[in-house]
């Protein structure tokens, strides 16, 4: 595998609240992209409490005076995250962004570049691959509340990935992508694209980590994923930001006639950790899972707002959430099945789970639908509960000290989310994540 | 042993007539202060409901409309354009002798049959706004059991009304609270004293006759330690071609060990917006039980509520909403749990038929440090036809341990196997499907008193006319 590291420099530092930057070489149409971005961010207004999108969430977390742009990292920032940057010990392809730069990227194999797979930094692939670029980047409305996230995003976004997989090409080992937040109260803006065409195959797993465990920073990504007729797309994302960390995640799926995509969101960091699902199943065979897990302590609170939006007839999704909540731990799901007029024969389904393990956790649950056609099948369900005494007791019997019994039963609960991946590798990292989470 | 009832005939199409109004007090067109202060001479309220009053308006003509979470239509109504109060100049009546001719008239046309007034142990029957009869058995009221208007009982019962009055439901919970507290009107007061368990359902029939004419009335419904009370309400309009208006708030108060059951048919006519607020409040021990079936109206929004403010209180919404063409029900419920070891459940039924759209809104609401609070949400929606739309937007809020809630909703048709079956055994399709849509609301519907449940599934057949083929 080659390595190759980046070494494009960057002049600019300051706060966000400053704009985009044109010291950067982009093209003309994307920096006007970026001004028309800023002027929609200026322009919309902070969400409150009182929008039915961010209902429940702690809107008040959400000031974005105290972060930077980050300015070029030295020599020593790029060594030692390297090192640390250990994900899976398998991979077709790798890039690693610290401060939403990038320092290292292992390119996929000759093979898969001859057969026409583009695994390129962003800013490489809206010059290189332009229409591909154009036609799908941030093509799909942020529909669930943050619109005006995703056009600070679009107007400051300076790098991320880029991946194309062409018809029938099939990559066997997942893609691994770092992003790193480094420095005190540092932003960033991570940006994933992924296009598959014509039954084409691909795994990405996103890591989102910092380097300090209790620096603030602000993390503001989005991801788009298309799936083309009949491709399977995999998207895994372990979010493990430091304590302070206030961070939004938008992500939108297409999934075209028989495709499937599948993704699963592991959220462990984070003060304020919002995540937007938006999945449009746009062609009949379509089938879309969305699976989450969130570990959620101290003052932590997680929002998660997704939306099923069956669009073609013939089409399932299933969705499955799960979140562990101790200490004043606090989670959201707004969750909603959209089954629009003529989009008969859907199968959807929704379920969220909520295990509360301390009397000041708190979680909030709005699982809903949205039925506009007839012929389907569709239902959610959202059950919070605790800990059951008998399987604790039953654990203790068996001389198991309560606190690892707790533990025990817990990782259980999760784990039958992170079963439904399938993918042994990947399901074991994020198991060690979670133990090593636990044992904090 | 085989008893013989004969259906109560009632048919949606004899509600569609309407009398020559002879209306004596009439406040006029549109709300402003001197509306409150009409209405408030008339009425020959104390300062202090003349404040309420007021407090109201202040509150009704700040609060925004609810449509960024609520449907738009609601911007169809015109606020100007509404009478909010007239009364036909008449005290409420003591014996049906006493009422005049054409209302006997609308009664008949509604179907009340004969032995079911001699049956039932008191008949409040609501014309426009002012009680016009209200007759109690005797033996209830030899019970000790008050069941008056809601002037009456603010008049002669001062020091029970004023003591529950607009306590469970604030002025300023929504914006159509505030508007009937400003303008209120009519509607029921009843005080169960303790250990009385009214045997026979309490009854009123709500009707609207005057164009244009929002209806505003307020009920307060209280039940002393153990005792226990079962309230009818039941509703038909004619049919008049601007947008009438319905805001009614009722408020229930169980205390200790009581129970109350208060059941709802809701059949206004197609152009009524229906913006209901209910809520009960239950003591220790204590019951509050909510039947609600939506038929009737062009949007509805009642999201009947229990807070459960004792120990093993417990709540329960039973919900059935018909949605046809040109209708939006917009109903649900919630549940507020705030002492150890209270219980809700809420099972809510809803079917769209054409165009029609039914929504569940719910909230379950559990805070932290409380124990052993269960609450169990079941939602079923039938979608009958292609163009049908039916919603479900739950909220739940668990905080803690040692609590259990759990909900669960789902959207299905009725089977094309189940009607083949049935076609296969000589029924049309239209009856199969009827039959089907009864099935799916039968295990709900019997827990209806008899007389409702027999009502209910006439009135469902006769929305199911014509939604097929």
């Amino acid at each position: 595998m080659m390595s190759s590291v980046a070494n494009h420099e960057v002049t600019k530092s300051g706060s966000i609240l400053s704009g985009p930057s044109d010291s950067r070489d982009f093209p003309d149409w994307f920096r006007d992209q970026q001004r028309a971005a800023w002027k929609t961010f200026e322009s919309l207004p902070s969400p409150t409490r009182k929008d039915q999108a961010w209902r429940f969430a702690n809107v008040n977390l959400l000031d974005l005076a105290p972060y930077n742009i980050s300015g070029p990292l030295s020599e020593d920032d790029r060594t030692n995250v390297l090192k640390y940057s250990r994900g899976l010990d398998q991979f077709a392809g790798r890039m690693i962004f610290v401060n939403d730069q990038l320092i290292e990227r292992d390119v996929v194999s000759e093979d898969l570049k001859r057969r026409g797979v583009v695994f390129q930094p962003l800013e490489r692939a809206m010059v290189e691959h332009s229409d591909l670029f154009r036609k799908y980047f941030m093509s799909t409305e942020a529909t669930l509340g943050s619109a005006k996230f995703a056009a600070l995003h679009q107007g400051l976004v300076s790098s991320g990935t880029f991946l194309f997989v062409p018809r029938r090409v099939e990559i066997e080992q997942p893609i691994e992508i770092f992003h790193w937040l480094r420095h005190d109260n540092m932003s960033i803006f991570p940006h994933l694209l992924l296009v598959t065409d014509e039954l084409a195959k691909v795994t990405v797993i996103e890591h989102f980590r910092s380097c300090n465990l209790t620096a603030p920073g602000f993390a503001c990504g989005v991801n788009d994923l298309i799936a083309g007729p009949g491709a399977k797309v995999t998207y895994v994302c372990a979010q493990d930001w430091a304590s302070n960390v206030i961070a939004l995640q938008m992500n939108s799926t297409t999934v075209d006639h028989d495709a499937s995509a599948m993704s699963l969101n592991l959220h462990l960091g984070g003060r304020y950790s919002r995540f937007e699902s938006l999945s449009r199943l746009i062609g009949e065979g379509g089938r879309s899972d969305l699976l989450a897990v969130a570990v959620a302590r101290d003052q932590q609170e997680f929002d998660a707002r997704t939306l099923q939006d069956h669009v073609s007839p013939h089409t399932a999704s299933d969705l499955l959430y799960k979140n562990a909540l101790d200490d004043r731990a606090r989670t959201i799901f707004g969750g909603l099945i959209r089954v629009e007029p003529h989009a008969h024969f859907t199968d959807a389904y929704q379920k969220v789970r909520n295990l509360l393990l301390s009397d000041d956790a708190e979680a909030n649950s709005m699982p809903g639908l949205e039925i506009l056609a007839d012929n389907v099948r569709c239902t959610h369900g959202a059950t919070s509960g605790q800990i059951d005494e008998d399987e604790l007791f039953y654990l203790r019997t068996r001389g198991i000290p309560t606190k690892v019994a707790q533990r025990l039963i817990v990782t259980g609960f999760l784990d039958e989310v992170i079963h439904r991946l399938n993918q042994p590798a990947i399901a074991e990292h994020l198991h060690r994540l979670i133990k090593e989470r636990f044992s904090d | 042993m085989k008893t013989d009832t004969t259906a109560i005939d009632i048919d949606r199409g004899k509600g569609d007539f309407f009398y020559p109004e002879a209306h004596v007090r009439d406040a006029g067109v549109g709300l402003s202060e001197r509306t409150i202060h009409y209405i408030a001479d008339v009425k020959e309220d104390p300062d202090w409901v003349r404040e309420f009053r007021l407090r109201g308006l202040k509150t009704f003509l700040e609060k925004p409309l609810p449509t960024h979470w609520a449907s738009k239509d609601l911007e169809a109504i015109d606020f100007d354009k509404i009478r909010y109060y007239l009364a036909p100049g008449t005290e409420p009546k003591r014996s049906w002798e006493e009422v005049p001719d054409d209302i006997k008239r609308t009664f008949e046309r509604l179907g009340i049959p004969e032995q079911e007034r001699k049956f039932l142990a008191g008949v409040e029957a609501q014309f426009d706004s002012e009680a016009v009869y209200s007759n109690i058995k005797k033996a209830v009221g030899e019970q000790g059991v008050i069941f008056v208007g809601s002037r009456e009982g603010l008049k002669n019962y001062p020091e029970i009304f004023r003591k529950w009055f607009g306590k469970v439901i604030p002025v300023a919970d929504n914006k159509f609270s505030a508007l009937n507290s400003a303008v209120f009107s009519g509607g029921s007061f009843i005080y169960v004293p303790p250990g009385v368990k009214v045997k026979h359902p309490l009854q009123a029939y709500f009707r609207i006759n005057a164009e244009n004419f929002g209806q505003f009335e307020r009920t307060l419904i209280i039940a002393d330690e153990g005792s226990e009370v079962t309230y009818m309400e039941g509703c038909t309009a004619p049919k008049f071609n601007t947008p009438t208006l319905h805001s009614a708030v009722v408020e229930l108060i169980a205390l200790k060990g009581a129970k109350i059951q208060y059941i709802t048919v809701q059949n206004w006519a197609s152009n009524v917006f229906n913006l209901v607020t209910k809520r009960g409040l239950a003591q220790e021990n204590a019951e509050v039980k909510w039947i609600d079936c939506n038929i009737g109206s062009r949007l509805t929004m009642k999201y009947p509520s229990v807070i459960m403010k004792g120990r093993k209180a417990r709540g329960e919404v039973l919900s059935i909403a018909l949605a046809n063409d040109g209708q939006h029900q917009d109903t649900g419920a919630k549940m507020i749990h705030s002492a150890d070891e209270t219980t809700s459940n809420i099972i809510s039924k809803s079917i769209s038929i054409g165009k029609g759209r039914a929504t569940y809104r719910g909230l379950v609401h559990v805070p932290k440090h409380l124990k052993n609070c269960k609450n169990n949400t079941e939602c079923d929606a039938l979608l009958i036809n292609a163009t049908s739309r039916t919603d479900t937007y739950p909220a739940i809020t668990v905080r803690g341990t040692g609590n259990a809630v759990q909900h669960e909703a789902s959207v299905s048709q009725v089977s094309a196997e189940q009607i083949f079956y049935m076609q296969q055994r000589g029924l049309t399709e239209a009856q199969a499907m009827s039959l089907s849509v009864n099935g799916f609301v039968n295990d709900l519907v019997r827990q209806f008193p008899m007389e409702y449940s027999v009502e209910l599934k006439r009135l469902i057949e006769l929305e199911m006319e014509g939604s097929v083929g």
